[in-house]
Parts: C-alpha cells; structure tokens; sequence
C-alpha cells in the first residue's frame, strides 16, 4: 500500500496561490485564521476524552489503533538489528494471534531506511525522518539532500521537521518554501512521489494559534500529513493539540477539497489514550480521517498496550508485559 | 468507515430507590397527612416511587420544627456551624455516584453531566459556604451580621440537587434553618440529601424537606413564621410569590426566567463559539434558566457559524440518560415536552426555518431532538419566550450597537454570552448587556463562588459568592 | 400700602423642564399652621408616565458616565444647594414648622448628606463588588450597576432631608429617578428641582412630581419600565404600601418597602439605601494564550 500522488499543482489549492505570493499575504492570511481560545479547547478535548468506549466499540477501535501507529524508533543508539527487530514486530504485532493487523508503518531515521525496506517489503510503509531532525536547524541544501537520501533508499514517506525559528520570527514564507522544496525532494523518478508528513513541533510553538497557523501554512505547501511532534521535545502531542490539527484539515478539506492527514507523535502510551484520539478524529473530522490513511499515531510503546488490551477483550483476562515482545 | 460506540450504561445498582417516601420533618421521615404522588423516570416513564404530598398541615410542622430547631442552631457558633457543613460536603463527594445515578433517574439528566458537574458542584457549594460560617463578620455585608430565622425554598426540577445545594447552604451558613420544598417532578436526590444530613448528625429541624406539588410551595412561601423566601423556578410563579410576600417582612430572591442572548461576532474564536453555542443551549437538554437560547450571529460569518453548528450538532448522542455517552438525555416531564413541542411548532408556523439533524429517539419516554431555528426575528414567539428545552433561535446582526440592542430586548435579563477576541469589545459588551451574568468566550459556567442571578424579570438576589450571604443576613447590604 | 406679593404656581420638573401638570390641576400648599404659601403642580398618571419616559432616556447616558464624573456632579447638587441655604431654610421652616435653628439644621445636613452620597460614586464597586476565585482558569469578577428607573415616594415628614436622603443614593450609583415628594410639604422638593436645574444634573436623571404619592403611586409601581419603586413616600399606610409592592411584582421591580415610620434622618444611612438599587453583573473569561 504505498502511496504516492502526484506533485502537479493541486486544482483546490489554485485559489490560494495569492496567499502564498508573499510574506506579507501569508501573514495576513495566518493571523486572519479565527483564534483558538486555550480554555475552551482545551475543555472540548477534555470532554470527548470522557466518552466511554467498551467492548465491540472498545475491539474495533484497539485494531484501528493498530493499524495506525507508525512504529518508530529515533535513537542514536539505532542498530540495523535493532530496527530489523522492529520492522518484523510491525508485519506480526502480536505473532500469536494471526488476526492481530500489521502497523502502518516503521519510523526510523533515514540511514536504516534499507534496513527497514528489506524486511518490510510493501506489506509495511517505512517512514523516515528527514530535513535534520529533529531540530531542523542545518542549511536547505543539507535538508534536502537528507530528504532525497531517504526517499533513494526506498522511504514511502518523509517525516520532515520545520524550522520553528524561522516560524517564531514571522518568516512564514521561508517555511512554506521550505516545505514546498521538501515536497519536490520527494518525488521519485517515475513522477510518483514519497509520502509526506510536516511535523510542527507544538511544544515549541507554544500556542494552539500557532499550531493553526502551522497547520495551514503546510497545508497550502502541500503536505500530505500534519504531524505535532519529533517526540525529542516535552509537551509532544495532545489532545488538545490534535484537536487543532483536526480541526483544520477538516476546515482545509471544506474550503479546497483537499484532505490531509494528521499524525499526533510522542506521548501516547495507552490504549485508552490512542482510543480517546479516535473519538476525537471521529466526532471533529469525521469518520473519512478514521483510517491509516489518514490518521496515524506516532509511537514505540504504545503498540504493545495496545496489544494487551486486545488480548484482555479476546481472552477476558487481564494480560502482563512478559507476553509481548519487548523490541 | 463508522466508529459506532457501544452502549456504556452506569450501574444503577448503586441506587437503592424506596417504594415509598414520607416527608423529612425534625430530622426523621414522617408520613405526609396529605395524599401521594408518584416521581417517574422520564427516559422510561416508569414509576419509581411513590411520595408524600404534604399538606398545609405538614407543612406547618415542617415550619415549626425549623423555628425550633432555629434557636440552637443560630446560637451555635459559626464554626461549629461550618463543621456540619464540611461533613455534609464530604458525605456529598462520598456518595457523588449514587447521587449522580440518582440524579439522572428521576430527572433524565446526562450521567455525564449528573457525574461531572451537578454533584461536584453541589459538593463545591457547601464547601464553600462552610467556610463562611465562621467569617460572617468579614463578609463586609455590615456589623454584627445575623440570621433571617426560618428561609422557605422552592426549587425546579432542572437541577434538583445542584439547587438545593444553591439555597440550603448559604442559609445554614448564615445561622438559618429551613424548609426545603423540592420540585414534584424531581423530588428523590432531596430525600436523599435528606439521608445525608441523618448521617452527618444535623441537628433535627435544621433541615426540613416537604415534597409536593404548587399548593405544597404556596403553603410554604406564604406561611406566617418563615422569614425568608426563596425561590427558583418560573417568572410567572416569582411574580405569584412577589404579590404573596407583599406587606410582609419576609426577605425574598428570585432566580426566573431567561431568553439569553449568546452573541458571536466575526472576529471570535469560531470552533470555541460553536462549542459555547452548544453547551449554551443543549446543556441539560436546554432545560437552564440562563440557557443560551437566542444566537446572535454577526452576518459576515453566519453562513460559517451555521454549518459548523449543524455539523457539531450531528455529534450529539440523545439517549439513555444512564448511558455515559450520552450528550442530551431526556425531556423531564410530559409537561415540558409538550411545552417545548407547542412553542417549536410556533416557530415553524411564524415562518422560521426549523432544523435537527437526524437522530433516532426512544420509544418510550419524552425525548426532543437538538433543534435549531433559523430566519427568526425578534418578533418570533420562540425568540423572546423561553422554551426551556434544546431548541435555539438563529438572529443575526450587523454592528455591536445593533447587538447590544437585540440583546437587551428582553424583559429576563439573567444571562449572555459574548464571542470575540478583541478585549475592548468584550469589556464593552460586558457593561452594556443588562444581564445578571455576563459569560465572555465561554458559557454556562458555574462556580460557588461566582454569584449568579438576574436583571429585570430574571428575578432578584444573586445565589453564590460572598453576595450569595446578603439573602440570608439580616439588614446585610450588597 | 403693603405691596401685594406675586403669587407662584409651582410647575414639575420632568426632563429637564418645568412643565404643567399635563392635568392641568395644581393644589394649594399651606404652611404648617394652614395659611396659605404657595400652588403646587398636582402631577397625574400622564406626568407619571412622561417622567418616566424622561427618566429611561436619560439613564442609558448616565449610567455610562464614570463614577468619578456622577460624585462630581452629585458634589455639585450640594454646592448649589449650599449656594442657595436661606432659600431651603425658608421652605423647610413654612413646611414642616420647624424653628429657624431647627430648619438650618436639616439644610446642613441634606447638604453634607450629598458630599457624603457623592463620595460614594466611586467607591462603591470597591466595596460591594470583588473578584471570585473560582475553581478553573478563569477571570471572574462581580461589579455594581445601576438597576435602572427607580420610583421614589418621598417621605411625607421630611421634606429636604428625607427627600434627599432617598434621592442622592438612588442616582450616585448611576438610577434614574422618579420621584413623588411630599404631598403637603412640596416646596423643598420644587427648590431643590430648581437647584437640579441649575447644576450638572443631565435632565430626566432626576424627575420631580409634586402631588399625592397614594394618587400617584399605583401608576409608578405598576409602570412596566420602573425597575424599582422606593415606598418610603407611604410609611404608615400599610394596606397602600402592600398594593404598591404587589402591582411592582407585575414586572418583579425591586422594592424598598415602606418602613412603620419615618426613620431618623439623621442617622447615617449606610449601603443599604444604594445596594437596594444596584445589580450585581459578574462577568466570566477564560485566561489562555
């Protein structure tokens, strides 16, 4: 299932070509986005994290779950068997259970890219991580030839950082640029193009108007996935955090016809966590994200609660660390 | 695909609901001389007990033990007082999730909302009352602040132990005892309030619980020996109780009617607005007194607001009032149904546009779906009565004058809401509406320590708060 | 030959001006041993209703104005009234038969009754109001506003004092007033109208009828845009004071019942005589970035 897509112009976005002319209408664009009131945010978030998801609603959400997290390691400690390892859980989450899906995909940095591809093959995307993660402070030049490193070595999708700096600064267009340029790296010579993921790093963005404005600003670039965080920076993802992502693809698919995904990353451990993401994808943007197209989580040990709490609803007993592999 | 969530019902097994209840009189539960009624669940219509009606008689008794029991109790020293105080506070967190199941049985309340606001809230308001048991002094309500005697109270059905908790508190704080008369349709969580002050050890006729219907609160408010009326309910009943107390000592609050204007301009945080719009109206099944029932739109963004409402509005789960999914539970009464059901077909005969999105209901049960009208004027009956149910009415305007104006076009004036990011907008919003509370970028906020009442035919008297303590201090001033 | 005095027709003081009765009545006003001193405008239900036209439209103004800005022109009540002693003095003296000294003294202390009410102007909001710490991220606070219209039945004893005693409070915390005064002791009231007139009050703020508050009262508490009525006017009429208070319920006025008995005017009056006139409005925002 690797996608691709091509990187024509899309017909949707034509009308926002005047937006993206200049720093000055980007900016005014961004900031003319409606505000995001911190409190009632975080009170929405909040009150959909309180619905209660049990049994059948419980088991086909714990499989969606699944099925959208992309397995990531981001260590410098990585080894080829390490990440082997993790390519293989991936294919066989839970190798007793043959029913148990695959993940979406392995996350790794561009190195191991080869690695990854050599045991997942195209049952399983590989992911890596490109434009100088995590901090995405390095010249273009560097960036780009990260990205385009990755995508030879067989990644199906970049998870590229932006530069919060130039974002904090009000260099808006630097970003979007950066972004457009990423995108263009991506593409493989038989004019398909590798998957690609914007992450924002929201802990360092601070507000939750700024991660509309982040969102946006990728968007029109051209993102093929939002993503909060490298994981490498506390707070990394939240729910109120995602909310706003949500809420703006949904917003982006409206008013261009464009659907982008979202993928919130790093500190999402629990079932009942990744399961309260899903009420929120599903009651904010709909059921149509509710699919790893569309929606991912980026995590490592997420997988395995999610496991044992799959385990628990098919064996009706509570299951321990020792029966999942720990990679 | 469709993420359908399974059923998730609280237990109501927590619950342990009598056949039968009799009255809460000198701190024992008597049998009423009067006859009985019958309290249903309103998501099943099935009858969960039957009560005691009380009687002018029983009544009386009720008044006479509160003044007796008014002698210890005001002598008491305002920190012993707020022991008591404390203790019911923490029976009350205690025993939050029968109280919460309870709740929603007999009023047909969200468990979502029964669990996370009323019962915490309640438990909220008498601790913070407690605390002023002892500080009455400090208030700054005036020198030597004393008691009223015996306080009178009328509470709705809405929110039968959050009201409760609003008026038996300050007045046991002030060194008053009281009479308590819950309403007809919600009269369990009372009966076992009632419980809670036997296990707190409250001294007998502190507390007295009549249950009953209008004559039992005509009985009440209009007796001789109380000194203190206090009420929550309908304008029309504030209006009779008003005329009642006429010529008399008796102090009175009223918290009546609202029509509240939520006003959205074009500059405001949409997906937050749209959030306030629908806990503004749909909250408690709209059954809120400062409900925000009429949506003031700015024009440039109405289209915007509009389709963002009705999608959000197709997330709302109307159902099992137990089921903790649930957004929107049942109707309390055939009564209110009916109401709601006569007004909404008004609006749509007066030539406004009705919309729901599609839900299905319960068979059995009173059950109204999330409905918004649009194309209403001012002059729409559903614009200036109040509905009292999950019905809102769609205005728009052009400038803040004209909204200011709209707004105050009312003769409630209770609550509003305001939306915008602009800061002297809202401090300019906020002085000109005629609204008792004013909720900017948000709503339907409630806190112990918030006083909370209204303008005009809202009623008079704020509950909550340090001014919360003048309704039951005597000569107290602010 | 003594010279034959001019005789003067008092006229109400609605808006701002001195209109006739609408009535087109007036009453003859004796001073306390029944000889005759003057003719008072007798004011009927439609001066009632034009005063209260007056009075709503003047309110939206006033309350808008800073409290500093309604104490200084309450101060300046005082300072014209000061101005005008032995004319007030005079009146006091042929209304209530009080003796030159006593008469001096009631001026004295409606005036210092002013200075005291325009202090007020300012302060209140510091005093009745606060901010509430409430359990959530939110900035929350209660302030005073004026309630709106306010009736006034003066007090039949106390023609300056009384009067006021319940009309300063009434309009430093930002009211509109209509006011009836003292059926047989009018005068003040008319001199304190002119003094009205000739300070910074904006017209209508304050709306004086000279006539008979049982006439007039009916029609000011069931009025339908009073806010609140004052009844003090009927004090020791009990069966008249409770009509009043169950036709201001028709749209839930605020009522400051009549008492038994005029009160000791001069006894300091505490907040209670603005905080009867006053809501409280607390506004909620959440804090955020």
């Amino acid at each position: 299932m690797p996608t691709s897509a091509t990187t024509d112009p899309v017909p949707g976005l034509a009308a926002y070509s005047e937006v993206t002319a200049s720093d000055a209408s980007l900016r005014r664009f961004l900031h003319g986005l409606p505000g995001v009131d911190q409190v009632g945010a975080e009170a929405r978030a909040a009150g959909l994290g309180t619905r209660s998801i049990k049994t059948t609603a419980k088991a086909w959400a714990l499989d969606l779950a699944i099925r959208m997290v992309d397995l990531t390691t981001l260590e410098g400690q990585d080894t080829p068997g390490k990440v082997r390892a993790l390519a293989n859980k991936a294919l066989r989450p839970d190798p007793s259970d043959p029913s148990c899906p695959s993940v979406a995909a392995v996350c790794v940095y561009g190195d191991l890219v080869g690695e990854v591809k050599a045991v997942l093959g195209d049952q399983v995307n590989v992911a890596a991580v490109a434009t100088a993660f995590p901090s995405g402070r390095a010249s273009m030049d560097i960036k780009l030839a990260d990205t385009r490193d990755a995508v030879a070595n067989g990644a199906d999708e970049i998870d590229m950082v932006i530069d919060r700096g130039a974002f904090l600064a009000g260099r808006y267009l630097q970003v979007f640029d950066e972004i457009v340029a990423t995108r263009e790296a991506c593409a493989r010579p038989d004019g398909s193009h590798a998957h690609l993921k914007v992450i924002f790093e929201t802990g360092e963005l601070q507000t939750y108007d700024n991660v509309r404005r982040a969102s946006w600003l990728a968007m029109l670039a051209g993102a093929d996935f939002i993503k909060t965080s490298t994981g490498k920076v506390q707070p990394a993802a939240t729910l109120p955090v995602t909310l706003v992502m949500l809420e703006a693809v949904r917003d982006f698919r409206e008013a261009t016809g464009v659907q982008v995904g979202v993928k919130p990353a790093g500190g999402i451990r629990t079932a009942k966590d990744a399961i309260k993401y899903l009420v929120m994808v599903n009651e904010v943007a709909g059921d149509d994200w509710l699919d790893p197209d569309w929606f991912r989580f980026g995590a490592s040990t997420l997988l395995n609660d999610l496991l044992m709490q799959r385990t628990k609803l098919t064996t009706g007993r509570y299951s321990g660390p020792d029966y999942f592999t720990l990679d | 695909m469709a993420f359908e969530y399974a059923p998730a019902p609280e237990s109501r097994s927590i619950v342990d609901i009598k056949p039968s209840y009799g009255l809460f009189v000198d701190g024992e539960f008597v049998d009423g001389r009067g006859t009985s009624f019958k309290t249903i669940n309103p998501a099943t219509e099935e009858t969960l007990a039957e009560v005691a009606e009380a009687s002018e008689a029983d009544v009386d008794l009720a008044v006479r033990a509160a003044r007796r029991a008014f002698r210890g109790w005001s002598r008491m020293s305002g920190k012993e007082r707020a022991k008591y105080l404390f203790r019911i506070a923490r029976i009350i967190q205690e025993r939050g999730r029968e109280l919460a199941v309870l709740e929603s049985i007999d009023n047909g309340k969200p468990i979502k909302e029964s669990r996370d606001v009323d019962v915490p809230v309640v438990a909220a308001h008498f601790f913070y009352y407690a605390g002023w048991a002892d500080k009455l002094e400090y208030a700054g309500l005036g020198p030597n602040p004393q008691p009223l005697g015996v306080a009178g109270q009328v509470i709705p059905w809405n929110f039968p132990l959050l009201m409760l908790a609003w008026k038996v508190a300050p007045a046991l704080a002030c060194g008053n005892t009281v009479v308590l008369k819950p309403a007809e349709t919600t009269p369990l969580t009372a009966l076992l309030f009632a419980e809670i002050c036997q296990q707190a050890d409250l001294p007998p006729g502190v507390v007295n619980i009549v249950t009953g219907a209008s004559s039992t609160g005509q009985a009440l408010v209009s007796h001789p020996d109380i000194d203190k009326v206090a009420f929550t309910g309908s304008t029309e009943v504030g209006k009779a109780i008003a005329r009642a107390v006429a010529g008399t000592d008796k102090k009175v609050t009223l918290e009546l009617g609202g029509k509240a204007a939520n006003i959205v301009f074009d500059d405001a945080p949409i997906d937050q607005a749209v959030e306030g719009i629908v806990s503004g109206i749909f909250f408690n099944q709209g059954h809120v007194c400062c409900a925000g029932s009429r949506l003031l739109v700015q024009e440039s963004v109405a289209d915007e607001v509009m389709a963002k409402l009705k999608r959000r509005m197709g997330t709302l789960r109307v159902g099992d009032p137990l089921d903790k999914n649930t957004d929107i539970g049942a109707i309390n009464s055939r009564e209110q149904l009916d109401r709601i059901r006569e007004l909404s077909e008004v609006g749509e005969s007066e030539g406004a546009e009705r919309w729901s999105p599609a839900c299905d209901l319960p068979t059995s049960g009173f059950w109204f779906p999330p409905t918004v009208f649009t194309g209403v004027t001012q002059a729409h009956r559903i614009a200036r009565e109040e509905v009292f149910g999950p019905v809102l009415s769609v205005l728009t305007f052009r400038t803040p004058a004209e909204a200011v104006e709209k707004a105050n076009n009312t003769p409630y004036g209770l609550s509003a809401g305001v939306w915008t990011e602009k800061g002297s907008r809202i401090l300019h919003m906020a002085s000109q509406l005629r609204a008792g509370v004013v909720w900017a970028n948000t709503f339907n906020k409630f806190d112990p320590a918030s006083p909370f009442g209204g303008y005009k035919e809202s009623g008079y008297g704020r509950e909550g708060g340090r001014q919360g303590l003048a309704a039951y201090l005597k000569g107290a001033q602010g | 030959m003594a010279r034959i005095d001019v005789r003067k027709t008092y006229k109400l003081y609605i808006g701002g001006a001195f209109p006739r009765s609408e009535s087109g009545h007036s009453y003859e006003v004796t001073d306390s041993k029944g000889k005759f001193v003057a003719n008072a405008a007798l004011a009927s239900r439609k001066d009632v209703r034009d005063a209260v036209v007056a009075a709503r439209k003047a309110f939206g103004p006033w309350s808008s104005r800073t409290a500093y800005n309604r104490g200084q022109v309450v101060y300046r009540i005082a300072e014209v009234m000061e101005d005008r002693r032995p004319q007030f003095e005079e009146a006091v003296r042929q209304s209530e038969g009080a003796s030159a000294s006593a008469a001096r003294g009631q001026v004295d202390a409606a005036v210092d009754r002013l200075v005291w009410y325009a202090g007020w102007a300012d302060k209140l909001a510091q005093v009745v109001g606060n901010a509430n710490p409430v359990a959530g991220p939110f900035f929350n606070h209660t302030a005073p506003e004026p309630t709106g219209v306010v009736g006034v039945l003066a007090p039949q004893q106390s023609s300056l004092l009384g009067l006021v005693s319940v009309v300063a409070p009434v309009v430093v915390t930002g009211n509109s007033a209509v006011v009836v005064s003292s059926f047989e002791r009018p005068l003040p009231a008319v001199t304190f109208s002119e003094v009205l007139a000739t300070s910074d009050v904006p017209g209508g703020v304050v709306n004086i009828l000279t006539g008979d508050a049982a006439a007039l009262g009916p029609w000011l508490a069931a009025h339908m845009d009073v806010n609140a009525i004052d009844l003090c006017g009927v004090a020791g009429s009990p069966e008249l004071a409770t009509s009043l208070e169950v036709a201001a319920a028709d749209n839930l006025k605020r009522v400051r019942r009549a008492p038994d008995a005029e009160p000791d005017w001069a006894a300091e009056p505490g907040l209670g005589t603005m905080t009867d006139f006053i809501e409280s409005k607390t506004v909620w925002h959440p804090i955020g970035t």
